[in-house]
Formats: structure tokens, C-alpha cells, sequence
């Protein structure tokens, strides 16, 4: 009797009370759906104007849903939108987008993530000087080392070329990739790497055989940074290709933004979704890895 | 080395130096390691001991000096050459293998034939009793068992020399106890040269046949576990070892006709039975060490040749014995007694000690007098 | 008697990760040294449609100050810098500080303000085209509803163009920035948060006085983040509008490329390159003395 005496006058009896629609609440929950609603409006109406017909954009109201759903607009723009002389649509940029994508991809990861394995465990004598210059390096503005690269492009024959494209994105990748896989390897035990040592593994077998393997995270991170980074990639794009091999943000905005004839909105809008198709499919499905991706990318050293 | 030498050191390291930049790690340090020694580098962080385990396994490039191995100068070879296994703190087992492939990595590298890796491999999985997980993961396995593994991984090689950087810190102390017996059987069973660090100094001395204690890249003393424990070299030793650790009283040596004394503020030591290293000089300033563990306390005081008081300022009971805090000469005192005495904060009470038993080192170059 | 080993050569030493490292090297003695001194080099000669060694001192830099469309450039510039690192730094951090109070379906509300981030600057500024279209865009919207009078047409008015590409620019942006302050709002110790409770201190001023000094190191990264996505402001505005109207909202990069692969006047594109290359290494310069530089003495 005595301790629940004691309890009544010291504890608040029965359940706390539910705070669910306190006014902090409701502010916090109505500015974060606001805003939210904001930043998904252009992606909406995006939608919406590619799905109408033209008179139904000049007549109706932009964020209206469409009252007669069309795909005309989509097949439109992936195969006969015009661009200069050339009428076959979007698809051209896209296929050239893909074949320049997958070697970038794969040669700079593969150029970066060795580099960043050297740096963090067979140190030689000036690789942190290179390193340095690297990372001081991502902060040069393009436009110095623009038409450099055009001479050196030319030299090699490779100006114009998709080959030419991949090499520039490998250079450009390189120093925040070789950061982020040496930050990576770097936080492995260093135990790990000697014991290999003592078991006779090489700089090589090390790499492929204990490194390789315990990083796939890492690798899927730089995947994700690379595949959006290159996929949207504009200037270099602009810079190093011709009208054949453009990539196609390039052709995007030359469908767009090309001054003749009558402006075609819905086709517009399909094109411009069908370029962001790809890094959007990407970022709503690696989620999280896509977070990691570009904080990795975002935090300096 | 010359031929005439009939016995073969196991290890040897001749005037090794290593440095960093302008950072000296380790100052021509010489150490011989004769066949079958459980030898351990003791120290605390930062004396260079891993450093030195580092450089005889070739995991670090030496500035100058030698290293051998089993008579064969191996300065420069690459770890794998050298003829050495070793077992790290972190486990560093390979995580995506299994045990059984963590166990051969090494032997294939070494193109091996399939069935005498297969051999090996069950050798050491026996002798460390991890038959069972040989299928599984490192990941799947409790602190204990990795570490079992990272030892088979060792063992497999068939080497001479097994290096160990501190292979136990990163378990609980139970299980720290445990592998500590078995590695000590491992050792009496394989009779190889162990060279084992460790910043525990009852790992070493349980361990040890014998005990390098370093400090700032420099053996202080190598010695059996009793010879460090009983009569350290020098000052830092002295203290490093034991716990709680020695008492140091300020004093000066002194001659009365024959006997020389030590004299504190109120303390007066015959040192008629103390076995001195040196030559002392009179009127020299000494520290005069004690272990807490050598002085009576209470009624057992009486029969120690030299007596005092002390006035008990607090108690820390440790279970099996207990600690006592006072003062003796000015300066703080520890005695250690066993946990029946009766002390409480503020008694007075006599002690006792043996001056046979004490250690005096020089106040100026910390040497042992 | 023991073979006495040799100290192998020394470039043999760590071989592979040499040969590994020769992309690498090739890329920062090459491209990254060598193509910028070589821009800066030639930034001093009259080369016109090709690269050439005739110097002419600092003619190039006298005719880029005196030109009105690099003058407008670096205004425009200046003003799109300033008002984007003010307003990406408090919208990112509020959305963060938003998304930190424990609410539900964080994740959505993360992937939302993230995703644009995804889009290519070319993608956000059409989009935003569209959006701003004057005859079919918001304004005609808020006409028909009956306020006749409502003017949302900032990309065809010189005064506000670049308002207009700001509001795109932050739309794009801001979620990273956000996803930036969120994981430093995350490292900051729970206890910080339970002793302010404890000493009575408001949501509010524990932000404020305590979480922002604290999450320093994570404004400074956010800051350099920004300022170098502002040097490099180029897509967006072509895509949105070219320049235009008129010289309006030309920017530094664009009079770059404009020069060097339009005009055929390369000496004036190294030299608008060169200055955009000062102006970094002015901001950064300062800020990597004060990071790496303190670290070291303290």
C-alpha cells in the first residue's frame, strides 16, 4: 500500500499524452509537404505536358492531368524529333550516350581504384605529390585544360571520337575516384594487407584476390557517382564530339532549344524525360548506395 | 656470422636503425634469438616493439643494419621468403575466404601440390582443434576462433619463426587467459622460436623464456621474467614492471665505518645486504625502489631487518590481496598484503622490509648502483 | 656462411605500384599541370583561330576588362554566386534540421528532395523553360484564375534573368546540400542534445548556439562544394537561355567556349580561362591555409 503511495504522488499516471497533432507537428509536417510538393512540380508537369497533344497545351492550363492521354509525343521524340539536318529522333544520342557510358565506366573505376589501392598501401616515393596535385586538381576549372586536351585528342587521333569522350571522363573521374577507393582502402586493416604479404601475395594478387573482393560496396558507390556524372555530362560532350557521336544531354538541348520551326512542347518534355530516365531509374533504385555515392563524392578529404 | 660458430641463432638483427623523416624509430638495435626461444618484446605504445617485429617479418624496409634468419641474411627478402608466420592483433583474416581457404592462401601461393596443402591444413586444424570450421566464414566465428585461425594460418607454413603482434588484445580477458595456456603448450609442442609483443606485462611474464623491454626504439634490458622482475637495469624498468608499481624514496648513499647506508628525510637502510652492481660512491643521490608485494605489514613486520610505521591513508581491497596507500619518507607508498589483514583508513601500523630485496638506481642515469 | 643479400635498386623497389600508377601521373603532369600552364602560357599570345607562340603581353587580359560581355559575365556571376551559397546553405540546412526532428517517412521526404539532383542541368532547365514559359507557363495559369495582371516572366527580363536561373539552380542543388547537412547533424553526439534538454535550452537557439559551431567542418565542406559548382555555372544556362536576352545572363565559362570554339579568338578564351583560374585559387587558397595549414600547428 505504502509503495503505491509512493508511486502516485511521484509518477504521472496513465499513458503519456499523445502529441501527434501538436502545433510543432503540424508546422513540421506542413512545411516538409509543401516543399516537397514544390520540388516535385516540375517532374509533374514534366509528365503531364508529354502525355497531351499540342492543342491541348496552347488552350489548357499547364498543371491540368491530361484529358486524352497520347504517347505520340514520346514515340516522337525518340525517333523522328529533327536536330539540324538529322530526323531520327532522340535514340541516336541515347545509343551514343550508352557506348560512351560503359567504357568510361569501367576504365576509370578500374584506373581509379587501382591508384587508390597504390596510394593507400605501396606508397613510393612522390605518390603523395601526385596525389596532392590530383586532388588540387579537381578544383581547376575545366575551361584551362579544355583545349589542351583538344590538341592532345587530335594527336592521338581520337578527337570527335566516342574513344576521345571516354578518355576525357577518365581524366576528369579520376581525382575524386582515386580519393574515394583510397579513403576506402586505406580504412581496411592494414594487418590484413601484411598478412597477405607474409602469404606471398603481390601487389596484383593482393588487389584482385583480398582487396577486389571485400570492396564491392565501393565499387557500386563509384559506379553510381561515374554513371550519373557521364550520363549527364554536357560540356565535354559539346567540346569533344561531333553531331554523329553526340551524346545525349548535347542533342536534348539541340532538339529543344533549335529555332526552327513551330515549338512542339509535348515533344519537348518526352525527350527531356527520356534523357533523365536513366540517373532517376538509377537514383530511385540504388536508394541509399546513391546517398552514399554522392556523399562520398561531396565530402573532400 | 663465421662458420666456427657451432650453434646457429634462430633470429639474429645486427645494428638496426629505422627511420621515418627525421623521426628515429629504432637506434642500432641488436638482438640474437637462439633456437626454440619464446622471447617477448615488451613495452608500452610507441616504443617501437611492433615496429621491430615489423621489420624482421620485412612488412618494413630497414634504413640500416642487418637481419638474419635461420643463419640466411634476409634484410631484403620479401616476407614471404623469409621463412616466418605471423599471427596479428586484428586477426586481419581474409573475410570473403573460408577458414580452410585462409589457411591455404599462403601455400598456394606458393604453387604448392594440392594434397600437401591438404595435408597441412589438416595438421594445423588439428593441432588447434578447428576441424569443425573449416567450411565456415570468418565472419561467423567468435573472437576465441579467429584468432585460432589467424595462428593455423601461421602454422601451415611449417616455418621456423612465429611472430605474434599482440595477439590476444582484442580478446576479453577470460578468453585471454585461456589462449595464453594454449599457446604456451603450442610453444612446448612445436619447440619453434616465437618472438611475441605485448604491452601486458603479465602476458610476457607468464609467457617468456625471456623479456626485452623497450623504450624509444632501445632494448632497456633483456633478461629471464625473473631476472627483469627482480633485478630490472634501470629505473624505467623497474617501474614498468609490476603492479602496483615499486616505490621510489629520493635519498643519498652514505658510509658509517664499514656499512654503507641509504638515508631518506626520516629513513635510515643498512645496505649490508644489499648486492650492489656497481662501485657506489658516497653522498650519491639514489632512488631506492621497494615493491609493494616485499614489505610486511603488522606483526610479520617484526622479523624483517629493517622497520618503520606507516599511517594508512586508504584501502583498495583487490580480492585475493589488498593494497595499502601511505607515505614513507615523504613520498607516496604501496604495500601490497594479503586480504585477511585487517587495515583501515587512518591506523598506524608497523612495516618491515628486506633491503636484499630492494633496487637503487643512480637519481642521475637511472642505472641500477 | 650466410649469402650476404644486396639492397635491391631502388626503382625496382615497389615496381608495380609504379607501372600502376602511370595513368595517374600521366594525367596530373600532363593534362592537369601541363594543359594548364600551357593555357595560361598562351593566355599572353594573339592566337586566334590557332594556338600560336606570338606573345603580346597582357593585351589579351587589356581587351577581356574592357569588353561589356565579360563584364557582365562576372557580375552575373557574382550575384548568381552569392545568392546561391546564401540560399543553398539555409534551405539545405533546413530541410535537414526538418528531416533530423524523428518524423515519419523520412525517406520519402529525402528521396523527393534529392532526386532532382539526379537531373542533368540541361534536364532542370528546360524543365524550368517550360514552367516559366510565358504564354503557357505559371503566369498564364495565375492570369486565367483572374489576376490579370500577374507578371512571372523572369527569363525574358534582363533585370531578373538571372533570378530565374537561380531558382533552377536551387532546385537542382539544394538536396544535396541537405543530404550533406543531414549526415552532420547525425555525427553530432545524442548526449549534446539530452544535456541542452537537461539545461533548459529551446530547439531553436541549441541549433543556433551549439549544433552550427559544431558542425563546422561540415559547413566548410558544403561551402566549397557550392563555390565550386557556381565557377563552373555553364549547362544550366545554355539550356535555359543561352545568354540571352541579349548578353544578359552570359556567364564566365560560356564567354570561355564562346571564344575559344565559336568566335576562333583562342588568346581572349585562354585569358577569360586564366582569370576564371585566378579567381579560384583566391578563394581556395585562403580556405586550404586556413584547413591544412592550422591542422598542422595545432
Amino acid at each position: 500500500m505504502v509503495e503505491n503511495v509512493v508511486e502516485t504522488d511521484t509518477v504521472p499516471q496513465g499513458p503519456r499524452p499523445r502529441r501527434a497533432f501538436s502545433r510543432t507537428n503540424i508546422m513540421l509536417y506542413g512545411t516538409l509537404i509543401v516543399v516537397a510538393l514544390y520540388y516535385l512540380l516540375p517532374l509533374y508537369v514534366m509528365i503531364v505536358t508529354s502525355l497531351k497533344g499540342m492543342p491541348e497545351i496552347r488552350l489548357g492550363n499547364i498543371f491540368s492531368p491530361p484529358l486524352e492521354v497520347t504517347f505520340e509525343p514520346w514515340v516522337k521524340a525518340w525517333s523522328t524529333a529533327c536536330t539540324g539536318i538529322n530526323c531520327d529522333g532522340l535514340s541516336r544520342g541515347f545509343w551514343n550516350s550508352v557506348r560512351i557510358l560503359v567504357p568510361s565506366v569501367f576504365l576509370s573505376i578500374a584506373i581509379a581504384s587501382i591508384n587508390g589501392y597504390a596510394l593507400a598501401r605501396w606508397r613510393f616515393k612522390g605518390s603523395e605529390l601526385f596525389f596532392s596535385i590530383l586532388i588540387v586538381g579537381a578544383f581547376i576549372p575545366y575551361q584551362t585544360m579544355l583545349y589542351p586536351l583538344v590538341i592532345i585528342l587530335r594527336e592521338i587521333g581520337l578527337m570527335g571520337s566516342l574513344w576521345g569522350l571516354v578518355l576525357v571522363h577518365t581524366v576528369f573521374g579520376m581525382p575524386i575516384l582515386t580519393l574515394l577507393f583510397r579513403n576506402y582502402f586505406t580504412a581496411i586493416p592494414e594487418d590484413l594487407h601484411k598478412a597477405a604479404r607474409v602469404d606471398g601475395a603481390g601487389f596484383w594478387g593482393i588487389y584482385f584476390r583480398i582487396m577486389l573482393p571485400m570492396s564491392l560496396p565501393i565499387f557500386v558507390v563509384a559506379m553510381i557517382l561515374q554513371v550519373t556524372g557521364i550520363w549527364n555530362d554536357f560540356l565535354f560532350g559539346v567540346i569533344y564530339t561531333k553531331p554523329d557521336t553526340y551524346p545525349m544531354t548535347v542533342q536534348l538541348n539541340n532538339i529543344v532549344n533549335s529555332v526552327q520551326g513551330i515549338k512542339e512542347y509535348n515533344v519537348n518534355m518526352a525527350a527531356t524525360l527520356l534523357t533523365a530516365a536513366v540517373p532517376l531509374l538509377l537514383y530511385f533504385v540504388s536508394g541509399k548506395l546513391f546517398v552514399r555515392g554522392i556523399a562520398a563524392g561531396a565530402v573532400k578529404g | 656470422m663465421t662458420a666456427q660458430d657451432s650453434q646457429v641463432n634462430s633470429v639474429e638483427v645486427h645494428d638496426l636503425d629505422l627511420s621515418f623523416g627525421a623521426l628515429e624509430v629504432l637506434k642500432g638495435l641488436n638482438l640474437d634469438i637462439p633456437q626454440g626461444e619464446f622471447l617477448v618484446l615488451l613495452g608500452s605504445s610507441g616504443c617501437g616493439k611492433s615496429t621491430l617485429l615489423n621489420c624482421i617479418a620485412g612488412l618494413l624496409e630497414v634504413s640500416a643494419g642487418k637481419i638474419f634468419i635461420q643463419g640466411k641474411n634476409v634484410t631484403w627478402a620479401e616476407p614471404s621468403e623469409r621463412g616466418i608466420g605471423m599471427v596479428f592483433q586484428s586477426y586481419a583474416l581474409y573475410p570473403q575466404m573460408t577458414v580452410k581457404g585462409n589457411l591455404s592462401f599462403g601455400l598456394k601461393n606458393q604453387r604448392m601440390p594440392k594434397a600437401e596443402v591438404e595435408k597441412r591444413v589438416a595438421r594445423a586444424a588439428e593441432i588447434l582443434q578447428i576441424e569443425p570450421l573449416l567450411k565456415r566464414k570468418p565472419g561467423a566465428l567468435s573472437g576465441g576462433q579467429r584468432q585460432r585461425v589467424a595462428i593455423g594460418r601461421a602454422l601451415v607454413r611449417d616455418v621456423d619463426v612465429f611472430l605474434f603482434d599482440e595477439p590476444l588484445s582484442n580478446l576479453d580477458a577470460n578468453l585471454r587467459t585461456d589462449l595464453r595456456v594454449e599457446l604456451k603448450r603450442l610453444h612446448q609442442r612445436l619447440g619453434n622460436t616465437m618472438i611475441y609483443v605485448t604491452h601486458d606485462q603479465i602476458e610476457a611474464l607468464t609467457l617468456a623464456d625471456r623479456i626485452a623491454i623497450m623504450k624509444d626504439g632501445v632494448i632497456q634490458q633483456i633478461d629471464s621474467p625473473k631476472g627483469i622482475y627482480n633485478k630490472p637495469h634501470n629505473r624505467y624498468v623497474a617501474g614498468f614492471i609490476g603492479s602496483p608499481s615499486m616505490n621510489f624514496i629520493h635519498g643519498r648513499l652514505a658510509r658509517h665505518s664499514d656499512t654503507w647506508m641509504f638515508e631518506a628525510n626520516n629513513l635510515t637502510v643498512p645496505l649490508n645486504k644489499y648486492d650492489f652492481t656497481t662501485t657506489p660512491e658516497p653522498d650519491m643521490p639514489v632512488e631506492f625502489g621497494l615493491r609493494p608485494e616485499h614489505i610486511a605489514l603488522g606483526d610479520a613486520a617484526t622479523s624483517q631487518p629493517v622497520q618503520s610505521s606507516i599511517v594508512v591513508e586508504l584501502v583498495e581491497p583487490m580480492g585475493a590481496d589488498t593494497v595499502v596507500w601511505s607515505e614513507l619518507a615523504g613520498t607516496e607508498f604501496t604495500i601490497r598484503t594479503d586480504s585477511d589483514t585487517s587495515v583501515s583508513h587512518g591506523d598506524q601500523h608497523p612495516i618491515g622490509f628486506n633491503p636484499s630485496r630492494a633496487s637503487i638506481f643512480s637519481a642521475d642515469s637511472g642505472m641500477r648502483v | 656462411m650466410p649469402t650476404d643479400a644486396k639492397r635491391p635498386l631502388r626503382i625496382f623497389n615497389n615496381l608495380s605500384a609504379k607501372i600502376a600508377s602511370i595513368p595517374m601521373i600521366l594525367t596530373v603532369l600532363v593534362v592537369f599541370v601541363g594543359g594548364t600552364a600551357w593555357t595560361v602560357v598562351h593566355s599572353f599570345t594573339k592566337s586566334k583561330l590557332l594556338p600560336k607562340l606570338n606573345f603580346v603581353g597582357l593585351d589579351q587580359y587589356e581587351r577581356l576588362w574592357s569588353t561589356r560581355r565579360w563584364l557582365v559575365s562576372i557580375e552575373n556571376l557574382a550575384l548568381y554566386g552569392l545568392l546561391s551559397l546564401v540560399f543553398t546553405l539555409i534551405i539545405g540546412f533546413f530541410l535537414a534540421a526538418l528531416l533530423d526532428r524523428k518524423i515519419r517517412g523520412e525517406a520519402v521526404f529525402r528521396t523527393i528532395f534529392l532526386y532532382p539532383f539526379a537531373l542533368s542541368f540541361i534536364v532542370t532547365g528546360l524543365a524550368w523553360q517550360w514552367i516559366l514559359n510565358p504564354d503557357l507557363g505559371v503566369q498564364q495559369v495565375v492570369r486565367d484564375l483572374g489576376w490579370a495582371s500577374f507578371e512571372l516572366n523572369p527569363l525574358n527580363n534582363p533585370d531578373t534573368v538571372m533570378y530565374g536561373i537561380l531558382v533552377a539552380g536551387l532546385w537542382q542543388g539544394t538536396g544535396l546540400i541537405m543530404v550533406i547537412m543531414l549526415a552532420g547533424l547525425r555525427g553530432i553526439d545524442e548526449d549534446i542534445w539530452k544535456a541542452a534538454r537537461v539545461d533548459g535550452i529551446g530547439t531553436a537557439k541549441t541549433y543556433l548556439k551549439i549544433i552550427i559551431p559544431m558542425m563546422r567542418p561540415v559547413f566548410v565542406t558544403a561551402l566549397v562544394l557550392i563555390a565550386s559548382g557556381i565557377i563552373k555555372l555553364y549547362d544550366l544556362v545554355v539550356a535555359l537561355t543561352n545568354g540571352g536576352p541579349g548578353l544578359s545572363s552570359e556567364v564566365p565559362a560560356k564567354y570561355v567556349i564562346n571564344y575559344m570554339f565559336r568566335a576562333q579568338n583562342l588568346g581572349q578564351g585562354f585569358a577569360a580561362s586564366t582569370m576564371m583560374l585566378v579567381s579560384v585559387a583566391i578563394i581556395l587558397i585562403p580556405w586550404a591555409y586556413l584547413e591544412f595549414g592550422g591542422r598542422k600547428r595545432g
